[in-house]
């Protein structure tokens, strides 16, 4: 990327609302349900139908706005952002415009210097999701499912403050935790419960003025935001420095070519004339109420990372991993207070071996079959000697098929480290004596050696030496 | 007693019900056999429910033999066709809604027939409730019964002509800007608008949500204080519904009409106003106050400004309740649609009349880009300005009373070349809309054989204050026993 | 102020509604004789005036977060004109 460039980006987040009915009705909000059978008439913008509001979702946006210390507005108001499309069956969406319930909030990511950067967001509102389309398979037309029509969103709205790809990634993942950790969003990406639009431009460095923006859609992934806004820079620059304009228009990013394009029904700049929604009245909620909530929140990512570091005093990286998830730091926590080992050994493990089961299985650490406890029994094991690391990583394969504790696999399987000193000798002078070339080398001066004669031990013993004992015992005979 | 039933008034049948001197089945089969001689020249009649309405009645009296007798058992009456019935054809006056069939009642219409109501049928309106002449109606206009050439008022003009024409006691209607005060005051009977949130708004097909209230056209205020009791309370579907306490509005007629303070606006004596129409309702006043009323002047200085605010407000929510007809999910499709634009400008315009049309589109323009602030915005201050010129008004009187309509009724044609001549139409009712407030239409005289009405605004809540003004009125003159030569 | 013919179209798109021929110079006229009309609002004196969306003061009632609907999709589809596989159908639509 061209160092006289600066990028501006600034991410539209919606995020459906984990509530049982839908914000303006009493249908459910359940994912892969029939076409339209969960679509009441009020979803469906029949005459005469009006809307009534869910309290859940009142409660989870104030828990957000909280939780990233924004003002939670007392008086919030519904208005009608109106336009046609088939997915939108009163010809108006439910939304926020001018008293949106939360505003002026920041979080802090952290950015390519490994400093925190704040991150602004300017607001966070509530509204309805539309149905959906599909047009593949019905000829000429395309048919409108209504179910998703009516499900509860919260849309968040960041300053223009990121600054590359990574930054938007990053803010993001950021949200994507936090809205998860309060429980107000399962944040399933390939349901479609966590959406996300980038308003990207570039200007030249040093200049005040935005330069034109395009809002790219369709990014459904973590991957595919870094993907299309890395694209879409690049598209925007060379356009910049050929003499041509950005123009301000929508693209949908398609990422079996790795490529924004402009969208079609879109090309037409909208005019929603936003007005108050008569049928809603002005929502208000009490400084009592907000505080209630406060009550509520859990311990927030951001906290918790920094007191996994000062507490357990593992690495800031591995506590910002450990944490963004919050099952996934609960884990950890529980094995940490059951094991001797320490902190940082656990943490290696539950990054390392655990994460790569979960990953291989595609489970969440809910489900994983080695409980904390079983796992914290693995590491006391690491921690007394009784196996060395590299075993263990064998046993807990085993634990993880279903053979039982730690202490189960070891015995069944004989895995107890050899840490008789004496016993490792006679392994190390048979090894010693076999391989007289490679002694005389060593000898001479060629030290890597050493992990020839250790991988030889380790062969004869089965693995079960102990590397340290091995690796002295060496040394000292082959002086 | 020895009135034909069809003279008889809903508190009359309830009381010859309740003796056992007729039964609902005799009752409803009376009023059937009229609507079928007079529905055609009139058009007051969309659909005829008259299998249904014979076995209501049939339960009905099988109800009150059980001595389980709801309210208003066994009493028939019309909807507006604007009200949702469920499995029965609701048009709302329009091309759009030819073939809708509801899935679901109006809470309006759950609560009346819960009472024990009999539906007689779906009355004819000015489209989406848009007009004040029932002349914009898909399905022809309908005639006014005092003189079959001349406009009954709108946009409940279908349940104002039933009332006057003595086919049913008693009809629903809705009032934006005065579609019931004003046929009543056209047709020669009793046009009641609540206060705003007083009876839910659900299952009633949207025009402009801050301003629709359902009501109901009578030929007595006791009648419409009968069907009031029943109609109003709170209803958790509808969260512009208001929580408010439900008084016994009938009780509440009798007491004394003295001391009640009457305000005269002196804004509306002026040049709009027909000097004839002016009179009887100066006249009406007089009596009032030489029996206990306290005549007084008060002052509404924006009033000159509530048809024009009416003009942007009413379009404005108008122009965003009418999208969801766009031939997906029910009402009318154009046949065979190039793609999804030419679906949705071919199935509205073919649905919609004109002046629904030009309402969405003026509604579209005060809304858009740019022009917000100077109409919309600028509207709902002015509005905000004429109800603080009520309330400070009801600080010193308990009813504000002038005429209904600044003419009597017009002929058919009349007013259709220009919209202005006839918006101004409603510059009496429009006001109580606006601000929310509660206003009553009683028959006060006529004027070359066509009636007119003498107009009562409340506060909010004042329900009971109206309704008592306008019936000591009532049984102090008797222009609301009047009937139509060729129904009596 | 009146209107002029690219104003009424534009309303006449956003709108969706599809003017026929002769409708349309009448439209025009009584249009911008409506909005002739309601331009006498802008004499009004409306500095520091709140703005009222509703006559009456109060506030949004919650509902608590319960299903209330059972599904009921095919009484409720006999009132469409297109429906496949459950599904409402429109002419195709390219995104």
């Amino acid at each position: 990327m061209s160092g006289s460039w600066e990028v501006v980006i600034g991410l539209e987040i919606h995020t459906q609302l984990a509530t049982d009915s839908k914000i303006f009705s009493g249908a459910p909000t359940t994912y892969g349900a029939e076409p339209n059978t969960q679509a009441c008439l009020i979803d469906l913008g029949y005459p005469g139908m009006l809307p009534v509001l869910n309290e859940e979702v009142v409660r989870m946006a104030t828990k957000f706005g909280l939780a990233v210390n924004a003002t939670v507005a007392q008086r919030s108001v519904f208005a009608r952002k109106n336009y046609f499309y088939p997915d939108l069956p009163k010809g108006y969406q439910i939304s926020q415009f001018e008293l949106p319930i939360v505003e002026h909030g920041e979080l802090f990511i952290t950015d390519a210097d490994g400093n925190d950067k704040r991150i602004g967001i300017t607001r966070a509102h509530l509204e309805e999701d539309a149905g959906k389309s599909v047009h593949e398979g019905l000829g000429k037309s395309s048919g409108i499912d209504l179910n998703r029509a009516g499900t509860p969103l919260l849309e968040i709205v960041s300053e223009p403050d990121l600054r590359s790809a990574k930054e938007a990634v990053a803010y993001m993942r950021k949200i994507h935790t936090i809205v998860r950790y309060l429980g107000i969003s399962d944040g399933n990406m390939q349901e479609g419960s966590f959406r996300c639009d980038a308003n990207v431009s570039v200007r030249p460095h040093g200049q005040e003025k935005l330069g034109t923006r395009s809002e790219l859609k369709n990014l459904n992934s973590f991957r595919f935001v870094e993907k299309a806004i890395n694209f879409e820079v690049e598209r925007q620059i060379e356009l910049l420095e050929d003499g041509g304009k950005v123009v301000q228009e929508t693209r949908l990013y398609d990422s079996d070519k790795d490529e924004t394009r402009p969208m079609r029904s879109k090309e037409e700049a909208n005019d929603y004339r936003y007005f108050p929604d008569p049928d809603l009245l002005p929502v208000e909620i009490d400084a009592a109420y907000i505080e209630a909530v406060r009550e509520t929140l859990p311990e927030l990512p951001d906290a918790k990372q920094h007191r996994f570091v000062d507490e357990y005093e593992i690495r800031a990286d591995d506590a910002a991993i450990l944490t963004a998830s919050q099952p996934l730091a609960d884990y950890f926590e529980e094995v940490a207070a059951a094991t001797q080992g320490n902190p940082q050994g656990v943490a290696n493990f539950v990054i390392g071996d655990l994460s790569a089961a979960l990953n291989r299985d595609g489970i969440a650490v809910e489900q994983s079959p080695v409980s904390a406890a079983a796992l914290a029994g693995l590491l006391d094991r690491i921690k007394d000697n009784t196996i060395s690391g590299k075993i263990a990583k064998e046993v807990f394969e085993a634990m993880w098929a279903g053979e039982g504790s730690a202490d189960e696999v070891i015995g069944a399987r004989g895995l107890k480290q050899i840490t008789d000193s004496s016993a490792i000798e006679a392994v190390v002078d048979q090894v010693i004596a076999a391989n007289p070339g490679q002694v005389a080398e060593y000898k001479a001066g060629k030290d890597k050696l050493i992990g020839f004669f250790v991988g030889q031990v380790m062969k004869e013993t089965g693995g079960k030496a102990n590397p340290g004992q091995v690796n002295t015992i060496l040394k000292q005979k082959l002086r | 007693m020895g009135q034909d039933l069809h003279e008889q008034s809903l508190t009359q049948l309830a009381a010859g019900l309740e003796s056992g001197d007729f039964s609902s089945v005799e009752l409803t089969e009376a009023l059937l056999r009229r609507i079928e001689s007079h529905n055609r020249a009139l058009n007051a009649f969309l659909t005829i429910t008259a299998e249904q309405a014979l076995a209501a009645a049939k339960l009905a009296d099988e109800a009150r033999a059980a001595r389980n007798a709801g309210v208003l058992n066994g009493l028939p009456l019309a909807h507006k066709d604007i009200f949702c019935t469920r499995d029965v054809l609701t048009t709302c006056g329009s091309r759009m809604l030819e073939n809708f069939v509801s899935p679901y009642d109006a809470t309006v219409v759950e609560r009346l027939a819960g009472a024990g109501a009999v539906v007689l049928g779906k009355t004819n309106m000015d489209e989406f409730a848009m007009g004040s002449s029932n002349e914009t109606s898909y399905y022809g206009p309908v005639k006014n019964p005092w003189d079959l050439e001349y406009s009954p008022g709108g946009s409940s003009g279908g349940s104002a002509a039933v009332v006057a024409a003595r086919l049913a006691p008693a009809a629903t209607g809705t009032d934006t800007g005065g579609s019931i005060r004003q046929p009543a005051a056209l047709t020669g009977t009793v046009g009641l608008k609540p206060t705003y949130g007083r009876v839910s708004r659900y299952g009633m097909i949207a025009f402009a949500s801050s301003l629709d209230q359902a009501g109901v056209i009578t030929r007595s205020s006791e009648d419409a204080a009968l069907l009031l009791g029943v109609m109003a309370g709170f209803d958790e579907r509808d969260s512009t519904s208001i929580e408010h306490p439900v008084p016994d509005y009938v009780a509440g007629l009798s007491k004394s009409l003295k001391g009640l303070r009457i305000g005269i606006v002196r804004q509306h004596f002026d040049e709009g106003l027909d000097e004839q129409t002016g009179a009887a309702v100066r006249e009406s006043l007089a009596v009032l106050e030489s029996n206990g009323a306290i005549l007084t002047e008060v002052d509404l200085p924006n009033l000159d400004l509530s048809v024009p605010t009416y003009y942007v407000v009413a379009p404005a929510e108008c122009s965003s309740n009418l999208s969801r007809f766009d031939g997906v999910r029910f009402g009318h499709r154009a046949e065979d649609p190039e793609d999804l634009y030419d679906l949705y400008c071919r199935s509205r315009g073919e649905g919609f009349g004109a002046e629904v049309k030009r309402r969405i589109m003026t509604g579209t323009y005060v809304l858009s880009a740019g022009y917000y602030d100077a109409y919309y915005l600028k509207a709902q201050q002015v509005r905000h300005l004429i109800a603080d010129d009520f309330h400070k008004a009801f600080a010193d009187v308990d009813v504000i009373a002038g005429p209904t309509a600044p003419t009597p009724a017009f002929k058919l044609g009349d007013k259709t070349d220009d919209p202005i001549t006839m918006y101004l139409n409603d510059i009496y009712t429009i006001g109580a809309n606006l601000a929310g407030l509660p206003g009553i239409s009683t028959p006060c005289g006529f004027v070359d054989g066509l009636p007119v009405g003498l107009h009562l605004v409340g506060p909010h809540w004042g329900e009971e204050a109206i309704l008592r003004c306008a019936y000591h009125y009532e049984q102090l003159s008797s222009w609301h026993q009047a009937c139509p030569e060729n129904y009596k | 102020m009146s209107l002029d013919k690219d104003q009424v179209q534009h309303i006449a798109k956003l709108a969706r509604l599809r003017l026929a021929d002769d409708e349309f110079g009448e439209t025009v006229d009584k249009l911008s004789r409506i909005v002739d009309f309601v331009d006498q609002l802008g004499q009004a004196a409306t500095d520091d005036v709140v703005p009222m969306a509703h006559p009456l003061h109060a506030t949004q009632r919650l509902r608590p977060d319960q299903v209330t609907e059972t599904n009921d999709r095919d009484r409720v589809q006999r009132n469409a004109p297109s429906v496949g596989d459950g599904l409402y159908l429109v002419p195709k639509v390219i995104e």
